[in-house]
């Protein structure tokens, strides 16, 4: 007797699994987590709360949540567009920095312009800084070919540097003791606030973003031609969609989009320039993307999840006094479980009893080992 | 391994059952294969042929029956064991590398360690012995179709099967190809192999099998000796109706030429790929005119120049309905009232995973249709044209709207070439109608091209299938390396003669070729 799990194509995608997938994926990280946290000696259920409830048992963390969720939805709405059009743009970072610090040249090269017309325009140049930024891995590829998953990570370690350089030279606040960092923004530089000041405007643009992405790519042609491109660039070419368009197209909406992220945090808490602006949210909001199914409304959802990991994390380091890089291991697990589980969405997993007589076992065995290096990848693929 | 000879069949599978959640793709087959006999599995597509014969090569396990090899009761839990026990099985759609020599490929197939020489000498040997002439250090990429399929049925007699499972291997073979093959079958039924032999066309089975047995909707409907049986009473059988024969007679005098192509010239592009050297053709409206052609000779390249979705380098070399189209695009040349159906169906003509209305989008979003209004797609008018199309072209789904790649090949092919006939063209060109189709859709799309064309349009047909080709062609050219034949009035040009312009007879010199690739 032998038990073989199964991978079964199924004929067509599976709805079910398509909302299924997700919810299971987080569950999975929570009960890997709990072992963690177990393994640790710490009471699993104890710190899963800590974790995960604890943030949102406050308003003061609530609205942290919607701070550090802000970005993430604004960056995972883009990238999940990107990503569907099958270009894999992981530089969102770099174009977060790009978009903060073209936005922020208003504020630290003309301080004193004090007007209401200041912060459209810090948001603006922020957005075309990203898209400046992100162009530059789609005119790579569309003229060379050239892959854009290594041209846009490098371009963030290009930004960073380029920030780090900023901030300890030309930008760096003269009355600021040598500290790395630009002056303060004053307040016609900074966006309106909600509640208790750390809530600001950009949470507003993220839900717009939300909504305008998501009917975009539903009921729009341009949005088809991202989704045909994804799924099959040859029809794409037969359907009389330019790939090339297409590839601008996605990274101009996607870089804008982290542009918008990056100026919202300088410009709104952080309030300066200073060498790290950003934990890592360009990163993070890929797995915003996959977590939101690759669908702008998703990212919504994945933002905030994604948004009590960073919580958790500071919170178990607080409380538990482990180290807040657990929020990084929690995210690498969601990302690799979510990846696993979209696998359900075509195929179903079945469990197989192999009856076979003992003698005839023998046999399959022996030649398994041998078997095990041809090419049944067509058979089985048919 | 010690067998005793059950009633002198090689491979009984007794009342297999396969059902994929409610649905049974066998409902209790019975089959058995005699050593040295050619079998044919005929059927429709969705018959239940591809099931039953993943079961005999273990790659899909039987719901209920069991399978007996030499008249003991086995089961073959995966091909490994299958081609342990001698079944060798040549799939439709290849699994070789591009990238890889021919001997490089057959020897991942190969169990335990190898020595790429010796099995070079080894290929050798075994494909001249059988008529597979197979040059090892060639790349894969290099070769056609045809040749490719040769390294897959060399990988497969490397094994000594006593029994050779084909599913539709003339599929993508000319008629000098398929009768090589036939040799190469026949020879290997003569050693005392068995070849089960799955086909959609009548006549080659009737030529060469010995016994077929006919499934329809997942049973055995009959057994039979083919050669007894007419083409006609097979797909009667396959179909269980009459398949209506296609009429393609001439009601007047042609038009004028709709679609010119004027010494068109095109470098290849891909590494491997086939440049078009000086082509010219005029298609007639009212006509269809059939280009015919070993695959891989350029039937690709001419339908992506015609179609637009490579441009060619002056204005002139094409021209639709009187436009000089050569720099055009695709949307441009639709706007024309041309159509396009080319030849691979998913992930070319139609994305698997969309649904049919979203697939309606695809080629129509701009020819005036109303489906686009100031860039927002009209959800309503799609899913009604995508319905309009599936009811007059007899497209059958399991559910409303279902999503493209869930169809079968004849469905989907119907669907693609009734998205484009819907619109009713004034030229249309379409590679490869009927490729991997059933005989009833079959049937219905050539029917439908030939009443387009009937019906004022001009029809350029691109094909392998001489049959096709014969029965509903007005005028033939022939596509050889990238050069075209002249075109030939179809009454005036026998197969013969065909097939020699297709091997690359006649060219420059006038002296007939060798077959390049051998």
């Amino acid at each position: 007797m032998g038990v073989r799990l199964v991978l079964e194509k199924r004929p067509e995608r599976s709805r079910a699994m398509q909302v299924a997938s997700p919810l299971l994926a987080v569950a999975l990280t929570v009960l890997f987590g709990s072992i963690l946290f177990a393994a640790r000696g710490f009471d699993p259920l104890h710190a899963n709360y800590v974790y995960f409830i604890g943030p949102l048992t406050t308003l003061w963390s609530v609205e942290e949540l919607i701070v550090k969720a802000t970005p993430l939805v604004l960056i995972g709405a883009g990238l999940a567009i990107c990503f569907r059009a099958d270009l894999w743009n992981i530089g969102a970072e770099g174009q977060l920095i790009a978009g903060a610090l073209a936005g922020a040249s208003i504020p630290i090269l003309a301080p004193h312009w004090d007007s209401a017309l200041a912060i459209p325009a810090m948001l603006l140049l922020g957005m075309l800084g990203g898209m400046a930024w992100a162009a530059v891995p789609a005119l790579l590829r569309n003229r060379f070919g050239a892959n854009e998953i290594l041209t846009s990570l490098m371009l963030v370690y290009v930004a960073q540097y380029l920030l780090d350089w900023l901030v300890r030279g030309p930008w760096r606040d003269p009355q600021g003791f040598n500290f790395p960092k630009s002056i303060g923004f004053n307040d016609w530089h900074l966006l309106t606030t909600f509640g208790d000041g750390r809530v600001h405007l950009g949470a507003v643009f993220a839900v717009i973003a939300v909504i305008v992405l998501a009917v975009f790519m539903s009921r729009t042609l341009l949005g088809f031609e991202i989704k045909v491109r994804g799924e099959a660039p040859r029809a794409g070419g037969f359907g009389g969609f330019s790939q090339a368009g297409t590839t601008w197209l996605c990274f101009g909406i996607s870089g804008a989009l982290a542009g918008l992220a990056g100026i919202c945090e300088v410009a709104g808490p952080v309030g300066q320039l200073q060498p790290t602006i950003s934990p890592g949210y360009g990163f993070t909001a890929i797995i915003v993307a996959f977590l939101g199914r690759l669908n702008p409304l998703g990212a919504l959802l994945g933002g905030l999840v994604l948004a009590i990991c960073y919580l958790g994390g500071e919170a178990a380091q607080v409380e538990l006094s482990i180290s807040e890089k657990t929020a990084q291991v929690f995210q690498g697990m969601l990302l690799f479980f979510i990846l696993t589980c979209d696998t359900l969405i075509r195929c179903r997993v079945r469990l197989e009893w192999a009856t076979r007589n003992p003698s005839r076992q023998r046999q399959f065995i022996g030649l398994e080992g041998g078997a095990s290096r041809t090419a049944d990848a067509g058979g089985a693929a048919q | 391994m010690e067998t005793t000879d059950g009633d002198g069949y090689l491979l009984q599978a007794e009342d297999i059952v396969k059902r994929f959640g409610d649905f049974t793709a066998n409902g209790s087959v019975t089959l058995s294969l005699r050593a040295g006999e050619i079998h044919a599995l005929l059927g429709e597509n969705g018959a239940g042929k591809s099931t039953l014969v993943k079961i005999l090569y273990g790659a899909l396990q039987p719901t209920a029956g069991r399978l007996r090899w030499r008249g003991e009761t086995i089961t073959v839990p995966d091909p490994g064991a299958a081609r342990q026990l001698g079944i060798a099985m040549v799939f439709q759609h290849f699994s070789l590398f591009d990238a890889l020599t021919v001997v490089e490929n057959i020897a991942l197939a190969v169990p335990g360690p190898f020595d790429l020489r010796s099995l070079a000498e080894r290929v050798e040997r075994i494909s001249a012995e059988y008529g597979l002439p197979l040059e090892p250090t060639a790349l894969v990429a290099d070769l056609p179709v045809g040749v490719r399929q040769r390294i897959e049925v060399v990988r497969c007699l490397l094994q000594e099967p006593r029994l050779l499972i084909m599913d539709e291997p003339t599929a993508v073979l000319t008629p000098q190809e398929a009768q090589q093959l036939f040799v190469t079958l026949k020879r290997l039924a003569e050693e005392g192999r068995a070849v089960l032999y799955i086909s959609h066309r009548l006549e080659e089975v009737r030529e060469l099998c010995h016994r077929a047995t006919i499934l329809r909707q997942g049973r055995v409907v009959a057994e039979v000796d083919p050669g007894s049986e007419t083409a006609a009473s097979l797909a009667r059988l396959m179909v269980g109706a009459d398949v209506h024969s296609v009429n393609a007679e001439t009601p007047g005098p042609a038009g004028p030429a709709t679609l010119t192509i004027a010494g068109l010239s095109l470098a290849a592009v891909k590494p491997f790929g086939v440049s078009l050297r000086d082509i010219s053709l005029e298609v007639r409206s009212g006509e269809v005119t059939a280009v015919a052609g070993v695959a891989g000779n350029g039937q690709a390249e001419l339908f992506e120049a015609l179609s637009g979705e490579r441009l060619a380098p002056t204005p002139q070399s094409i021209v639709i309905a009187g436009q000089p189209c050569g720099t055009r695009d695709i949307t441009e040349r639709r706007r024309l009232g041309a159509a396009f159906v080319p030849e691979e169906r998913l992930g070319h003509s139609a994305v698997p995973g969309f649904r049919l209305s979203e697939n309606v989008l695809l080629t129509r979003h701009a020819s005036g249709d109303d489906l686009v209004n100031t860039g927002f797609i009209n959800g309503s008018r799609t899913r009604a044209l995508a319905a309009r199309v599936a009811k007059r072209f007899d497209v059958r789904f399991s559910r409303r709207d279902q999503e493209a790649g869930a169809l079968s090949g004849g469905n989907l092919q119907k669907f693609v070439v009734g998205r484009e006939l819907d619109r009713n063209p004034r030229v249309l060109v379409i590679n490869q109608p009927t490729w991997g189709v059933d005989a009833g859709a079959a049937a219905l799309i050539r029917q439908a091209l030939v009443d387009r064309a009937r019906d004022g349009a001009a029809v350029l047909v691109i094909s392998q299938d001489l049959d096709e080709i014969f029965q509903i062609a007005d005028r033939i050219a022939v596509i050889s390396r990238g050069a075209l034949s002249d075109t030939f009035p179809a009454d005036a040009i026998d197969r013969e003669r065909v097939g020699m312009l297709m091997a690359g007879a006649l060219e420059t010199d006038g002296t007939p070729q060798q077959d390049v690739w051998a």
